[in-house]
């Protein structure tokens, strides 16, 4: 019998990225296969490649032994693959039995046939063991029960292959372990599953096999038995570009910032910060290491007001600073690089020069009292475009038009012009090319030289252990370990940003 | 690499010029077809608006309230909000106004013009107050608040006119005539608010192009999220946004109050702040780029009676004008043809 997913050789380049390296992967009926990486890694490229809703370069996917073209969406559907997003697709204001039968319902003449349909929802709920209520409403279910109708909602096309994506990135450590248990199940009742995921102990605890993603390439298949949490880490984070930073060693001065029992909630209103001390000298770089959604998000929110701490003190050289609000926190003395430049570092229909005085607009020299200093901001952007190398004809062109890698220099250029006493820096090169990675490390390095205090946090782990002078790991909300970075053991930490003791 | 753009140009002035002349040619066919003459009938419109000193007063008289509903409009779009409610803000400013304007008694021009105005922005500005805070600490959208508030504006002033401030032994729900001393004069035989709206508009864009205060405003209507990153105090900004709105809206009204109608009657300006919208979409959200808009608006209603006289063509053909106008202005096709873009709207992402 032919595997169920066949993929040989997909090679997909976008501009400026190789998304996808000569991958090969291949599912079998009943077999949990996890697709391990960060963001970016590749895996969503690979599952839009799988449906047709991108054209391949290179490369060959059979789904149950034939070969699918490019845009033939439908015929992939059709041939049995099943597709729960990370993001529901559901009505909210519909029943359980509504959205379920959405697309294809069961008809009496023109009426929708509520009888059969409640039926057909019934029968399909204990054919799979996804007990639901057929007569709830979407929007009053947990979200873990939502998520269960849109796996019902995959699987009533008579699904071979089921692809979850993120599954569990909305849901409760409960609802997690539910929904693994499902997962187990639909496998041994035949169906193939390919789950996307970056939390090694989901993959640790229902994968079959795993592949590891990073930057494009296949790293390499390995499995629960073979492998464990700490080696898929290792794997996933991976030694590939090794980014050499020139750095003298550091001469760390007073403390600047102090962090004392930080606790922070997440989006879904759970502690995800729970109770983090941090102290970052001036003239040092601390880099947080640790695998994505460990509380770093929430905790640079938190530093920086943009998020609220439900408990805790930040104080910079040695002062409180207010709680709340980015204002007070900037005025404080903390610049803050954005996770996300596109939604919070930029106006994208902004000019350069403005976009380069977003945070400082209504001060001097850039205003006096009331009113704006426009030439001021304009010499600052001619400045400052030529002192970071941005790349564009003029400062006064719209940020939209600049590349990813100029874009983040721009922010990094306005958070670094200011005489700063605290740089927090999240995923300052995420999606930035390799030349701008280069750059911004050495203007990084540059701020802790001229005194600054910088609080690296970055999904990379080589990007931490080349920039930091101090790693701090981060697990499950926690700072479990501070390590020197001379003496910094990849392995070692790679098992504490797992969450294991030592 | 794209355009070099200043944050706050001009814009594009090409699509509002096209809207006006396919919808003027299409209005043209419709003429035709019943029997009338289109060139003719333009003629008239435009010479009996622009062809004449008096003519022309009136065009601007017309136009006065446009400029500043426009204008209300407009100040909501650059901070990101819709406002549909002008037309209630400037039934509020205009009825306070008038009230202002019959209640006090012998004052001077110079205080009770003032007073009347205050009257009809603060009334203007308080119905703006309420969407906005509603938009900012409730997260209630404010083309749903101020649609709602648009219908309950018009019943409760109709009821506080027939009941409460109806000029005594009046059959006519009015209000009784404004003093004297509350009514704006004419300046170079130019209806005086005019000049009001036009120094406004010019205030509004420097203010919006200048200053700290416009810069907030402008983050904020493009990228809230970059703003409050920024420490723009989101919330502030919004409700901020549409007090003025408001408030410029009911100077809208209270200008049509104190220069042309002297008194408050429910239907007398039925749709003014609905013309706002087309106005400031014609005019590109521009503080500026709305003056020109309101002038051949102001001036197609000033000429649409004589018309009628001369060339047999109803009164409406401005509305269906209007209509037209709007929708060539908002019309994506039109946009996407001559912008070469799918995703931007016509406020450029504006209001949405």
């Amino acid at each position: 019998m032919s595997d169920l997913l066949e993929i040989t050789g997909l090679t997909k380049q976008f501009p400026g990225v190789l998304a996808n390296d000569d991958i090969s992967l291949s599912v079998k009926a009943g077999e949990v296969v996890a697709l391990l990486g960060e963001n970016g890694a590749g895996k969503s490229t690979l599952v839009k490649a799988v449906f047709g809703l991108i054209k391949p370069d290179k490369g060959e996917i059979k789904i149950s032994g034939n070969v699918m073209a490019y845009g033939d969406t439908a015929g992939v559907i059709a041939a049995g693959v099943g597709m729960v997003h990370q993001h529901f697709q559901l009505v909210p204001v519909m029943s359980v039995t509504e959205n379920i039968i959405l697309g294809d319902e069961p008809r009496k003449a023109f009426f929708i046939d509520r009888k059969s349909a409640r039926e057909q929802v019934l029968a399909l709920s204990e054919r799979y063991g996804l007990e639901v209520d057929p007569d709830a409403i979407v929007e009053d279910l947990p979200v873990g029960m939502q998520q269960r109708v849109e796996i019902l909602k995959a699987l009533r096309k008579d699904v071979k292959l089921l692809i979850l994506d993120e599954p569990t990135a909305v849901l409760t450590p409960l609802e997690i372990d539910e929904l693994l248990g499902v997962i187990r199940n639909l496998a041994n009742s035949g169906v193939g599953i390919v789950l996307i995921t970056h939390k090694l102990h989901e993959v640790m605890e229902v994968a079959d096999r795993v592949l590891v993603l990073r930057g494009g390439k296949a790293i390499g298949f390995t499995s629960p038995k073979e492998s464990d949490e700490a080696g898929l880490a290792q794997m996933m984070v991976g030694r590939s570009v090794i980014l050499r930073v020139d750095k003298t060693p550091a001469k760390p001065g007073k403390p600047a910032l102090e962090i004392r029992g930080l606790q922070v909630l997440d989006d879904r209103k759970l502690l995800s910060v729970k109770g983090v001390d941090l102290i970052v000298h001036h003239g040092e770089i601390l880099g947080v290491a640790g695998v994505e959604g460990n509380g770093q998000r929430e905790m640079v929110e938190a530093i920086c007001g943009m998020r609220h701490r439900t408990a805790g003190q930040v104080l910079v050289d040695g002062e409180l600073t207010k709680d709340m609000h980015p204002h007070s926190v900037h005025a404080a003395g903390i610049s803050h690089i954005p996770e996300d430049r596109e939604k919070h570092g930029l106006v994208a229909s902004y000019t350069i020069a403005d976009n380069l005085v977003l945070n400082q607009f209504d001060r001097e020299p850039f205003a006096k009292g009331w009113v704006r200093n426009i030439s001021q901001v304009t010499s600052n952007a001619d400045q400052v475009v030529e002192e970071f190398d941005i790349r564009t004809p003029s400062a006064q062109n719209l940020a939209s038009s600049l590349s990813g890698g100029n874009k983040q220099k721009v922010v990094v250029a306005r958070e670094l012009s200011e005489d700063l006493k605290v740089l927090v820096a999240a995923q300052p090169t995420r999606g930035v090319d390799v030349g701008s990675i280069e750059f911004i490390h050495n203007q990084l390095i540059a701020a802790r030289d001229r005194g600054a205090a910088v609080l690296l946090v970055s999904a990379e782990l080589d990007e931490i252990l080349s920039l930091s002078d101090r790693v701090a790991v981060m697990s499950g909300g926690k700072i479990v370990a501070i390590v020197d970075s001379k003496n910094a053991d990849r392995n070692y930490i790679g098992r504490l940003m797992a969450g294991m003791k030592s | 690499m794209k355009q070099t753009k200043k944050s706050f140009d001009v814009g594009n002035w090409l699509i509002p010029a096209i809207a006006v002349i396919i919808a003027m040619a299409i209005a043209g066919v419709m003429m035709k077809l019943q029997g009338a003459d289109p060139v003719g009938a333009y003629k008239t419109l435009f010479t009996t608006s622009f062809g004449s000193a008096k003519g022309f007063s009136a065009t601007l008289g017309k136009a006065t309230p446009l400029v500043l509903v426009g204008l209300a409009v407009t100040i909501g779009l650059r901070a990101g909000l819709f406002n549909i409610g002008a037309q209630g803000q400037l039934i509020s400013g205009a009825l306070g106004t008038a009230w202002a304007g019959y209640t006090f008694t012998g004052l001077p021009s110079y205080i009770h013009l003032p007073i009347a105005i205050a009257f009809g922005m603060f009334f203007g500005a308080f119905v703006g107050f309420i969407a906005g805070a509603l938009k900012a600490y409730r997260g209630v959208h404010e083309v749903i608040t101020t649609i709602m508030l648009n219908s309950i504006i018009m019943g409760l002033s109709d009821y506080l006119v027939v009941y409460h401030f109806r000029e005594p032994g009046q059959l006519l729900t009015r209000t009784s005539e404004i003093q004297k001393s509350a009514r704006l004069p004419f300046l170079f035989g130019l209806p005086f608010g005019f000049f009001i709206a036009i120094a406004l508009a010019v205030l509004a864009w420097w203010v919006m192009a200048n200053t700290t205060s416009g810069f907030r405003f402008e983050t904020v209507g493009r990228n809230k999220f970059a703003a409050w990153y920024a420490g723009i105090s989101v919330k502030r900004t919004l409700v901020t946004a549409m007090i003025i709105s408001g408030g410029i809206a009911g100077l809208g009204g209270a200008i049509e109050t104190l220069g042309v109608t002297y008194r408050f009657e429910p239907a007398f300006n039925a749709g003014l702040g609905f013309d706002g919208i087309t106005i400031a979409l014609l005019g590109r959200a521009h503080p500026l780029g709305i003056i020109p808009g309101a002038i051949l608006i102001g001036g197609m209603r000033a000429g649409a009676s004589n018309m009628q006289f001369v060339a047999g063509v109803a009164t409406e053909l401005v509305d269906l004008l209007m209509a037209l106008i709007l929708f060539f202005v908002t019309a994506p096709l039109v946009t996407r043809f001559f912008k070469n873009s799918t995703s931007k709207s016509v406020t450029g992402g504006w209001g949405n």
